[in-house]
Order: C-alpha cells, then structure tokens, then sequence
C-alpha cells in the first residue's frame, strides 16, 4: 500500500485532524492563561465531580434494582449519596452556567461550547426528573400524576408515560445518563480545544 | 485584504499575557474527593426522604366515601381522568395555545376508559358472587340511555353517602345495580385486590402503573397528603419534595410561573407554561447569536469582579 493511499484512509484522517484539533498538551495541559484565577472556576470541575459522584452511586443502587433502598439501611444511604450528588451537581452547574454567562464565554469561536453546556443542563434536567418519577414512593406518585398535564398538554405525553415506571426508569438509567455524560465529554473537549474565554479588553475603563 | 470589524460580543481578544502552571489531573481528583467527602456528608447528616407510596388499599381502608365518590365518578364521567382527552381518550379537546392543540393532534395513544378500566373489568375479575354477577350483568345488558339514569339516580345521592359495618348506603332511589358494583369495587379495594386488578390487565409481568396512578389522582385522598407535605402547585410543589429537602430547586422559574397571572387562572396554564420555558431554553441556547442580549454581560461589567486580579494588573 502507498504512502498516498494510507494517507486517504478514514483513520488516518481522522487521527491527523484529531491531533491537529486537540494535540496532547491541549488536551492535558499544564500551564494555563494567568487570567484563570477566579473561584468562578472552581464550578466547572465540580459539576463534573459531582456527575462522577451520580454516576457512582446510581450504579450502586442498580446492582441492586429500583427497590431495594426501601428495604435496606445501606440503599437507604447510597439513595441519599445519589440525592445529595444530584443537588451539588445542579448547584455546581448552576453557578458554572452564570459564571459563563457573565464572561460572556461564547466569544473567539466559543458559541459552541455554551450550546453544548446548555443543552447539557436541560438534558440534565430531564435526568433528574425521571428519578424523582421512578422513586416508587409517594414522591414518585405525586410527582408523576402532576407533571403528566404539563407534559401531555405539550403532546409529548403520547409517546412519554410519566406513569409508566418501566419507561421512565429505563430513560432516567440508560437514555438520558448516557446523552448528559455525551455530552458533558463534547463540552469539556470543546472547552480544551479552544481554551477558556479571555477577558473583555477595555481602553481606559471600558470594555471593547 | 478588508479585516473584520472587532466585535466585543463575539470575538475575544488575543491573549498575550503570562502563563501559570496548572495541574488539570490533580485538579480533578482534589475535586473528585471533596464532593465525594462532602457528599457522603449530607447523606450521613440528612439522609433522603422516602414516604411510602400509598396503596389504593390504603387510600379505601382510610376513606372509604371517598374512594367510592371517585368509583361512581369514573363510572358517570365525571373525574379528571374521564374527562381528560388526550392521549387517555377524547373526553376534552384538551388545552391550546392559540389554534394550537397538540394534545389533540398527537392523539388517543395510551387509551383510559374508566368505566371498562377502573370499574367493569376488576369487579369481572372477582371470583364469582350471585349479587355482583347478576349486577354485572344487569349492567352489560342495559342500554347507555338506563345506565346513565342508574347512575345519575346514585349521584343525586352521593352527597349523603355514608359508611357503616362495611358497606357505603346512599339513599337515592332507582339505581339499578350500581349500589351493588360501588360497594363491591369498595371491597374490593380494601382487601387490596383493585391494585394488582389495575396493574396486571395487561398480565402477569409489568412495570406500568398508569390505571393506578390516574385513579388514585382521580381521588382527594392522595391531594390531601400531598397538601399536608406542601406539594400542591400553589405550593410551589413541582419544585419540592416530601420532608425539608431541596427537591428539585432547578424547576422554581417553571413553578413561578404557575403562580402569577395569567398563567395562575388559565386553563391552558400547562400549554401556555411549557411555550414560555421553551422559548426562554431557546432564548438561553442562542444566547451567543442574539444582538443585545449577549451584550448584557459586557455591560452589566460584573466580569470585572471575576477577572479582578487581570484588571488590578
């Protein structure tokens, strides 16, 4: 095989603009622009810890299936790490999101990057949602039989049973989870291939 | 070759200045361990709610009148769930934004007839009895025309319902067999048979619990609890939980809006709701496309707190 035709493939291709995009020391970088220094900073990679700490827990509790922290003291626990991951994650994200919003972090080709973050959130959003409707407890009652007019009256009822446990039990552990970790990797690569936004430039106090 | 004008909204500047070290793997297991420790410690000081789901058998056994008011409701129409339409059945035209009925539009696809699903089909269930066979039967062979009067008969009555040594009297007159199948659906439902008859229509395995959930919901017994542990919608309840928990804080713009005008009176408020958080994700989505908009963060300045250290030089 020649030089030219190996340079054709799709692999090749792919790898060249994979490591033309994101070489290794964008990816794991070392330094970083001193402007970085705020606590703001901080949220991003707790959201992220905290989806580690989701992801963790509700592993957990499906080795043992949906009802067995009804029964059992130490499910009882690993639901409650599970609730508590879910809380600072969403309180993490929260304050990342306004965070970047007031850096106005989709400027020098970053737009994308905020999509994705958005799209991140409401997917998450989703997630949390179809756990609180597959609690199999009174929670889950009340929730599901309030939010089924919410999500009916927008048509979307017809084919998502929120009354339905096997349905939203396999959208809360398989569908969702996987879009959100998705694309939480497409933001983070995204955050890496362009760099974190620099500050606004002002001339003589104000911003240009 | 013409430069594009600088636009502060949408380019950012080049960045020139100093470089610090910066370790992104020790970052991320320092955070990795503190949210974890922090985690484990909310868990271990708070715990997490979990109140039973409560059982049709719970609800008849604790209120009676009121399971069988809501019985009769689901045979003469009258409860939520009869009167729904979409995706149960074609009650209503359901809600509409404008000329708008998506609910309508997407159809009848999970179909909910409570009189067959709810009162007909479980009492058919039972093992046989000369009194309930002989109601059913009075009942499948009357026309819509006499089963209506029967039960509009017994409804006159429900008011003056009552519940003693096991059986709900109602005083009215001419009420064909529906005196019959209320009580024996009530019995039925406080011996716990109504929750496996309405979960198991559909056989033997199932992780579907539509039938239950609609005609628990159809009841005020369930609404009651749910008041005591501040989770109505005028109690801001999409966004809470049972006990003091946080629930779920990230819905409170959803919630608000169900409490201002006009949404708080509307009876499409769940259409309209829904359209006004579509479109303020979608304003939120865009936000970076948007003139105006995403100049709000250059003006409000409060990047200059976040970048303090950068400015002060």
């Amino acid at each position: 095989m020649s030089t030219a035709e190996i340079e054709k493939q799709w692999t090749t291709r792919l790898r060249k603009r994979a490591h033309g995009h994101l070489p290794p020391e964008k990816l794991l970088p070392d330094t970083q622009p001193a402007y970085v220094s705020s606590w703001i900073y901080v949220f991003g990679v707790t959201t992220i810890a905290a989806l580690v700490m989701v992801i963790l827990s509700g592993i957990i509790l499906a080795l043992r299936g949906p009802q067995w922290w009804h029964s059992s003291s130490v499910g009882h626990f690993v639901n409650s790490t599970h609730l508590w991951s879910v809380e600072i994650f969403f309180f993490a994200m929260i304050v990342h999101l306004w965070g970047k919003f007031f850096m106005a972090a989709w400027r020098g080709g970053r737009s994308l990057t905020w999509v994705t973050g958005v799209v991140t959130f409401l997917t998450s959003v989703g997630t949390a949602f179809t756990g609180y409707v597959s609690q199999t407890n009174f929670d889950s009652q009340w929730i599901s039989t309030q939010a089924k007019d919410g999500i009916n009256a927008t048509g979307v009822g017809s084919i998502f049973n929120v009354l339905n446990l096997g349905q939203m039990l396999m959208w809360h552990i398989v569908l969702l989870p996987l879009a959100a970790v998705i694309l939480t990797a497409v933001h983070v690569l995204l955050v890496r291939v362009k760099g974190v936004v620099p500050p606004f430039e002002e001339t003589n106090g104000a911003s240009k | 070759m013409k430069t594009k004008p600088f636009r502060p909204d949408v380019d950012a500047p080049e960045y020139k200045g100093a470089y610090a070290p910066y370790d992104i793997i020790k970052e991320g297991t320092i955070a990795i361990v503190v949210v974890g420790l922090l985690v484990v410690l909310l868990a271990t000081l708070f715990g997490s709610p979990d109140e039973r789901a409560i059982t049709i058998k719970a609800w008849s056994n604790a209120d009676p009148i009121d399971f069988a008011t809501t019985a009769l409701g689901e045979l003469n129409g009258t409860t939520i769930t009869a009167q729904y339409g979409a995706p149960y059945n074609t009650a209503a035209p359901g809600q509409n934004l404008g000329p708008l009925r998506l609910a309508q539009f997407a159809g009848v696809t999970i179909p909910v007839n409570t009189v067959r699903d709810f009162v007909i089909n479980p009492l058919s269930s039972l093992p046989y009895d000369r009194s309930l066979s002989a109601a059913l039967t009075a009942w499948k062979g009357a026309s819509a025309s006499q089963q209506g009067t029967w039960v509009s008969n017994y409804t006159k009555g429900a008011t003056k319902m009552t519940w003693s040594n096991g059986i709900i009297s109602d005083p009215a007159s001419n009420t064909g067999p529906v005196p019959t199948m209320i009580n024996k659906l009530t019995a039925m439902a406080r011996s716990g048979a109504l929750d496996q008859a309405l979960v198991t229509g559909n056989g033997f395995y199932t992780t579907n619990y539509t039938k239950p959930l609609l005609f628990v919901a159809d009841g005020t017994y369930l609404a009651n609890l749910a008041q005591k542990q501040h989770l109505l919608g005028s109690q801001w309840g999409m966004m809470n939980e049972t006990g003091s928990y946080p629930g779920q804080a990230w819905l409170w713009l959803y919630t608000f809006w169900y409490q201002v005008s006009p949404f708080s009176s509307s009876s499409n408020a769940d259409l309209q709701v829904s359209a006004v958080m579509g479109l303020l994700s979608l304003l939120l989505l865009l936000l970076p496309f948007i003139p105006g908009l995403r100049s709000i963060p250059r003006k409000l300045k409060v990047y200059r707190l976040i970048w303090r250290e950068y400015y002060n030089g």
